[in-house]
């Protein structure tokens, strides 16, 4: 009995010693995103896809002297700056992460960026966060996101809808910093270029009814309604108000709206509406969608390229700069995303992160096509896409 | 002609919604409204107990739909009502028993009822993202209009078109079968009249002999009965999500304050007030005004009294003024 006991003290003991060691060489990357909410059936693929950049920068083994990289997931709930500020500050002071992938909404994003990040000098990389504002806010040069900004995003859906000569819109959107941004944005360019938003209504989310909102939006009337919402949520209401009375046959959706609920949701309903999402045609983004599959998740979900893209730069930012502290590698990230330097796609993090431990310099293009621009944001590309039979395709690449 | 486009473009896009909306939300209230009359306190756990009965239905619909059972043109829904009532009840019974009891018998204050029952509303919110996620479910089938906008404008030949879905129409019939047989069970039955005696006069109905456990046993049935109703008929017509109805509290309360609480009638009454002063005050009347007015006259902009962002301002408006004025609400019911 004795020597059991002994053995056992021992055992654990090294064990005990055995997880020090492995601590002491753990990259812990927080992954907050709003896991529920109005992006919940986006968010699973997000995560995944940071967390495929994770495994295989463990896997190489190449990181900072063969260090493991760990996630630590946290729920942004997407719209409660209170309940997303609470998660960061978990993640930041009590598992200490080192850096942070997300958040996903825009203002959860702002609210941890001002609360947590910059308070503890902890980068963000955001995938998903695409309101004008954040290109503007005060980041102490910890904040990134491989998603471009909505000013952006208005200029696309301008040349979109102008293509296909609409010159007249009713224009919805939902009632938060991603909402409005885009919807600002937009109607700026729009009008710029000659067109007409006869209405531009907000909608809240998650209420019971949107007779109100669609009666208002009918009644201004146009030839196409842009909503500027959420797939989960009020955008998805809006959609199903206005095709019941009859208010409206052709939508245009925003990144937000694009989901493939809408197929299962409404499917023939929104025959002939379109719209557009980021993403490219660039050969990264194949290769993702080849390594997701054979992951179990499906990659051409929205973001969740960017997500991958998020995580493996601050990843190649840390090994640039050698160290895992985020005051450290800030001022690397842009290094390893842009050119000059060997262009790395998914899937070849190994290589990069051979490469920069040589010294030599990467160009990080990844599965979204990533060039940071301005304060450090996506320059954005855009696939436009259009339902037939009820499924939407993707039909060109802007 | 004018003047028949612009009634069909304000019965589109206001009262027929509005008419759905108004008797989903006076369903919801007369639920309400009744555990404030006969248990005497707010049911915070009435908007989780109207999605806990809606996943029962909906749950049961799924069963139906793959046995191949449907109910012709109407939703298959309908069929699995009766279960989803009865598992309601059985919970809610079952809830009364294990939280509700305890505090009755001791005789609690009503605010700590409503602080046992806002705990309720977190279980049974948890049990039901839990037990069907908190995702979308698509449970509807059948034909989906009665008519639709595009038939209607291919058979009158006006502009505008009219569309009613089906359940729309449904929630309109079943809301009134619904409160014409509750009224009739609550002034014409023997256990009706005992709960009425038990609401007014708890001490009274005792002495004369009712017995309070099966009154409050026949509440918690008839309140199943209206919140898996309300439910059902609110997520056929729009979608089930666990969170909206969640939301669906306020304005549900809303309409039994402003009606008067404790009076069904009033219950009824709030669910349309407060409906109609949603989608009508906010409404756009341009179109209705090109119609009606002479072009010299038609507004230029989009004649709306409000944006859309304040419609939730203006329903809780109409409460505070309702409050300030008759405390008890529309119908004399208790103030609160």
């Amino acid at each position: 009995m004795k020597k059991l006991l002994l053995a056992t003290t021992a055992t654990a003991l090294m064990t005990g010693a055995a997880f020090a060691d492995g601590h002491a060489n753990t990259v812990k990357i927080g992954v907050i995103l709003g896991f529920t909410g109005p992006l919940e059936s986006i968010t699973p693929q997000m995560a995944d896809g940071a967390e495929l950049a994770m495994k295989e920068v463990t896997d190489s083994g190449l990181l900072l002297d063969g260090a493991t990289v760990e996630s630590v997931r946290g729920d942004s709930t997407c719209v409660d700056a209170g309940a997303a500020t609470a998660a960061a500050e978990r993640l930041v002071t009590s598992d200490k992460v080192n850096a942070i992938m997300g958040a996903d909404c825009s203002g959860v994003t702002g609210a941890i960026l001002q609360n947590v990040a910059r308070a503890n000098g902890i980068v963000m990389v955001s995938p998903s966060a695409t309101s004008p504002g954040l290109s503007t806010a005060e980041d102490d040069g910890l904040f990134f996101r491989t998603s471009p900004s909505d000013a952006r995003q208005g200029v696309i859906v301008t040349n979109i809808l102008q293509d296909r000569g609409v010159n007249s819109v009713a224009l919805t959107y939902t009632n938060n910093d991603y909402g409005k941004g885009l919807a600002d944005a937009f109607q700026a360019e729009f009008e710029a270029a000659g067109g007409e938003v006869t209405i531009s209504a907000a909608h809240e989310d998650g209420k019971a009814d949107y007779s109100a909102e669609v009666g208002a939006l009918a009644s201004a009337g146009g030839e196409v309604l842009v909503v500027a919402g959420y797939v989960d949520q009020g955008g998805s209401g809006v959609i199903r108000g206005a095709i019941d009375s009859g208010a409206f046959d052709t939508f245009y959706l925003p990144d937000g709206m694009v989901g493939t609920k809408l197929n299962d949701v409404f499917g023939e309903e929104l025959n002939g509406s379109f719209g557009a999402y980021p993403g490219t045609d660039s050969e990264g983004a194949a290769t993702y969608g080849e390594m997701a599959k054979a992951a179990g998740y499906d990659g051409t979900s929205a973001f969740s390229a960017e997500s991958y893209d998020a995580a493996a730069l601050i990843m190649l930012a840390m090994q640039a700069a050698k160290s895992s502290a985020s005051a450290d590698f800030k001022d690397h990230i842009f290094d390893v995303a842009n050119a000059p330097g060997e262009k790395i796609f998914p899937g070849e993090l190994d290589k990069a992160l051979k490469l920069i431990a040589e010294g030599q310099d990467v160009d990080y293009v990844g599965a979204s096509a990533v060039e940071l621009v301005g304060a450090g944001e996506s320059a954005g590309n855009y696939q436009e896409i259009e339902f037939s039979d009820g499924v939407y395709s993707t039909i060109k690449y802007r | 002609m004018d003047f028949l486009n612009a009634i069909v473009a304000l019965a589109n896009f206001v009262i027929v919604p509005g008419m759905a909306y108004g008797a989903q939300l006076a369903l919801g209230a007369l639920g309400v409204t009744l555990i404030y009359g006969i248990l005497r306190f707010s049911n915070f756990a009435h908007g989780d107990t109207m999605a806990m009965g809606t996943m029962f239905v909906i749950l049961i619909t799924w069963g139906f739909q793959s046995a191949g059972i449907s109910f012709g043109p109407l939703p298959t829904a309908l069929l699995a009502l009766p279960f989803g009532i009865a598992l309601t009840g059985l919970l809610l019974i079952g809830t009364d028993k294990m939280v509700y009891q305890f505090y009755r018998q001791r005789k609690v204050k009503p605010v700590v009822m409503v602080m046992v029952s806002l705990g309720v509303m977190f279980i049974m919110n948890g049990l039901t993202r839990f037990i069907i996620g908190p995702g979308d479910q698509r449970f509807a089938d059948g034909e989906r209009f009665i008519i639709s906008a595009r038939e209607f404008k291919a058979m009158t030949g006006l502009k505008e078109g009219l569309a009613i879905k089906t359940s729309q129409g449904l929630t309109v019939v079943t809301a009134v079968i619904v409160v014409a047989v509750l009224f009739w069970f609550l002034n014409r039955t023997r256990t009706g009249k005992s709960m009425r005696a038990y609401s007014d006069n708890e001490d009274l109905a005792l002495l004369s002999g009712i017995n309070p456990e099966r009154v409050v046993l026949y509440t918690w049935l008839i309140v199943a009965a209206l919140a898996t109703v309300a439910g059902t008929l609110y997520g056929l017509d729009k979608s089930f999500k666990p969170f909206t109805y969640f939301q669906l509290l306020l304005p549900i309360f809303a309409a039994a304050i402003v009606g008067g609480l404790g009076n069904p009638l009033g219950a009824i009454a709030g669910g349309f007030v407060i409906a109609f002063s949603e989608v009508t005050v906010t409404y756009a009347f341009k179109k209705v005004a090109n119609y009606v007015l002479p072009d010299a006259l038609a507004p230029d902009g989009l004649a709306q009294l409000m944006s859309t962002d304040y419609k939730f301002a203006v329903s809780f408006s109409i409460l505070i003024i309702v409050l300030l004025f008759k405390p008890t609400g529309l119908f004399k019911g208790k103030s609160v």
